[in-house]
């Protein structure tokens, strides 16, 4: 799960971060209190989406007065903003969050994520920020360093100095960072997260380290242990048939082709979805409709899948391991009923009793193509589609 | 011969009365693997499928000897589970939870690395070594004795493979399913080690999937130290960058971890591809001649 910006600047000054005195507002009445409550001639007022690049689509302005925060928010507020991290349809813009201005004197690049190599929170630091990380990396690697944590000893003061000469910090700010090192690691391991970036860090020009950003994502297995943040969840920022398919416990993801996909297993859905595109298809969506494919499953499975009017066809692709395929497709028939799919099935059972299930498919009044072959069930599936 | 588990396996069942637990124990029990006995705690006393229910591992270990524990329990005390586990002296743990959130992963591996422990999962499958011992979620039937060891991040891709090598008559020697978490307990690397001690296994099937650099990791692995042929398939050729295909381990992040990576390294490294789901078992026939 993502948050906004305002947001994770929120979880930055509960853990003692350097941010910018802020507000958020969600209406353009409140935009000129907004400004007069920071004080200050300056702000910087920024759209509020789950997506990077909101600078270079016009999502981020310096504004010099009061009356410049109402044009923007109202301009903004309910519109999508595109950015080169967004889909073509962008993402909704909610909120606002207006700040005090920074005098900027350098920009600098810290994250902090889950290395799957080395199995360690690692620290991410350039001395490059507010530019493109990737670019740095791939031409510049020296200007870069990873800093692991070990679990046991959490950071160490030497590796806050080691990350601090990377970033060119002066003795006074590698002190601050010193400080900062343990709130981000605090931070990160209090509230689960699974990326925390601040792009850019900054030296103002008084000298001293500060968040000018923040980008927080937090690891969707611990959301349970995370009421603060599950209170921050935001459903605008996702497509609503992925977020309605989350609540039925339907891992759904919804794509650009016309056949729509219903498997078991994450593996088997991608697996189907190349095998679809390999005889000349294209997947319409990802979905794992989990490991005991019932009628209640099957069901909502079909009503996301049939949301989408670009589908055209149905491949329901289910290997049975511990349920019994006939089981199987006697859910998939009642649920054909309770929705009422008018277009094309084809379904695919493989794994126990598979045969009495494509028999009990076979026999029924459904408009279903039964074939217990993967192969010949994408070739049909893309027939139809076409 | 086989890896981590065979008829001499004494296994444990953690979270032993859960409704879970129970169907894939009672499946286990037909298979012919044998349940010594199981733990939930408070349940300590009862008799459950025939086998005896303890208190803590500890209690288990003292009364019936297990020398390997499966892991049924919910994700929120997955961690406490395995790590009981490896306190007791357990040596082979398979964590069949999904939803273990990541910090808890990276404590965990940091000690049973320590304990020198064999952690399969979380988030897996299981292990079978067919004809002898079923430690896992996997369906029986669509297995059997051979020569093919499988090793895959995915469930139901690999009974996939399984379904190929057995219905070509090649037979699998071991199915391990690592799982798609970000910090699995095992790598590909550690048992692809022991497919290449194992004298039963003459070919390796390695299912992966996008996101992570464990297959490119492997894939150097191979070409130093594996002598036996190793087919790959990698999942997810289509899944467009940055989306999340239900895996936590698959995601796209920074250009690294794209199919089409994978398989550029695996076949310079020697590693023969399945280009296609349905060729794994065709490819594997075709690789042993």
């Amino acid at each position: 799960m993502n948050l906004h910006e305002y947001q994770g600047k929120e979880l930055f000054a509960k853990f003692g971060l350097p941010v910018s005195s802020n507000r958020v507002i969600t209406s353009a009445d409140d935009a000129v209190k907004a400004c007069r409550d920071i004080g200050g001639t300056k702000w910087v007022i920024k759209a509020q989406v789950h997506a990077g690049g909101r600078g270079k689509a016009g999502g981020v302005k310096l504004i010099s007065s009061p009356e410049e925060a109402v044009d923007f928010s109202n301009y903004w507020l309910g519109k999508r903003l595109v950015t080169y991290q967004t889909d073509a349809r962008g993402q909704l813009v909610s909120s606002i969050l207006i700040e005090e201005c920074t005098d900027i004197d350098q920009e600098l690049y810290l994250s902090a994520v889950i290395d799957r190599g080395s199995q360690r929170i690692v620290f991410i630091g350039s001395s490059e920020g507010g530019v493109n990380i990737e670019e740095v990396a791939e031409n510049t690697p020296e200007k870069i360093i990873y800093e692991p944590i070990d679990p046991l000893t959490g950071p160490m003061p030497f590796q806050a100095r080691k990350i601090a000469k990377i970033l060119g910090l002066n003795p006074e700010q590698s002190k601050q960072f010193s400080k900062m090192l343990p709130q981000l690691t605090d931070l990160f391991i209090t509230h689960d997260l699974s990326l925390l970036e601040i792009n850019p860090l900054v030296i103002t020009q008084g000298g001293k380290l500060h968040c000018l950003d923040a980008k927080i994502s937090i690891d969707s297995n611990a959301i349970y242990r995370q009421p603060e943040i599950q209170a921050m969840h935001d459903p605008s920022q996702e497509d609503p048939q992925e977020s309605e398919a989350a609540t039925h416990d339907l891992s759904y993801v919804s794509l650009d082709g016309n056949i729509g996909c219903m498997v078991n297993g994450a593996g088997l859905a991608m697996g189907t979805m190349d095998t679809i595109k390999y005889f000349g298809g294209a997947p319409a969506n990802f979905l794992d409709v989990g490991g005991t494919a019932t009628q209640d499953r099957v069901s909502k499975a079909f009503k996301i899948i049939l949301a989408d009017p670009d589908v055209k066809v149905v491949l329901v692709n289910i290997f049975g391991g511990i349920v019994r395929c006939d089981l199987i497709a006697e859910g998939i028939l009642a649920a054909i009923e309770e929705v009422g799919v008018s277009i094309p099935v084809v379904v695919r059972l493989e794994g126990n009793n598979a045969d009495l299930g494509s028999k009990i498919l076979a026999e029924s009044n459904a408009e279903i193509v039964s074939l217990n072959n993967l192969e010949d069930a994408a070739k049909k599936a893309v027939e139809l589609s076409q | 011969m086989s890896i981590l588990v065979n008829k001499d396996t004494r296994l444990l069942v953690q979270g032993f009365t859960g409704s879970q637990a129970t169907l894939h124990s009672e499946q286990s029990i037909e298979y012919g693997t044998n349940i010594v006995g199981g733990v939930t705690p408070g349940k300590g006393g009862q008799t459950h499928l025939g086998a005896p229910v303890f208190n803590s591992v500890h209690d288990a270990m003292e009364a019936v000897r297990p020398n390997a524990s499966i892991i049924f329990v919910p994700a929120p005390f997955c961690k406490d589970s395995i790590l009981e586990a490896a306190d007791a002296g357990i040596k082979l743990i398979i964590c069949i939870t999904e939803g273990v959130p990541t910090l808890d992963m990276l404590v965990v591996k940091k000690r049973i690395d320590e304990l020198g422990i064999q952690l399969i999962g979380p988030n897996c499958p299981g292990v079978i070594t067919p004809g002898e011992a079923k430690l896992g979620i996997m369906p029986g039937s669509i297995h059997l004795p051979g020569s093919v060891g499988i090793i895959s991040r995915s469930g139901t891709l690999t009974y996939e493979a399984v379904k190929q090598t057995t219905d070509l008559g090649l037979g699998q020697s071991t199915c391990v399913g690592i799982g798609g978490d970000p910090i699995p307990g095992t790598s590909f690397i550690d048992v692809l080690k022991l497919f290449e001690a194992d004298d039963q296994t003459t070919a390796i099937v390695m299912v992966g999937e996008i996101g992570g650099t464990a297959e490119e990791e492997a894939a150097e692995y191979i070409r130093d130290h594996v002598t036996k042929p190793v087919i790959s398939y990698i999942a997810g050729q289509t899944a467009p960058a940055g989306k999340r295909m239900g895996h936590a381990g698959a995601i796209i992040a920074g250009g690294k971890g794209t199919a089409a990576d994978k398989i550029k390294k695996l076949q310079e490294c020697g590693v023969h591809i399945a280009e296609n789901l349905l060729q794994i078992g065709a490819k594997v026939k075709e690789v042993l001649g």
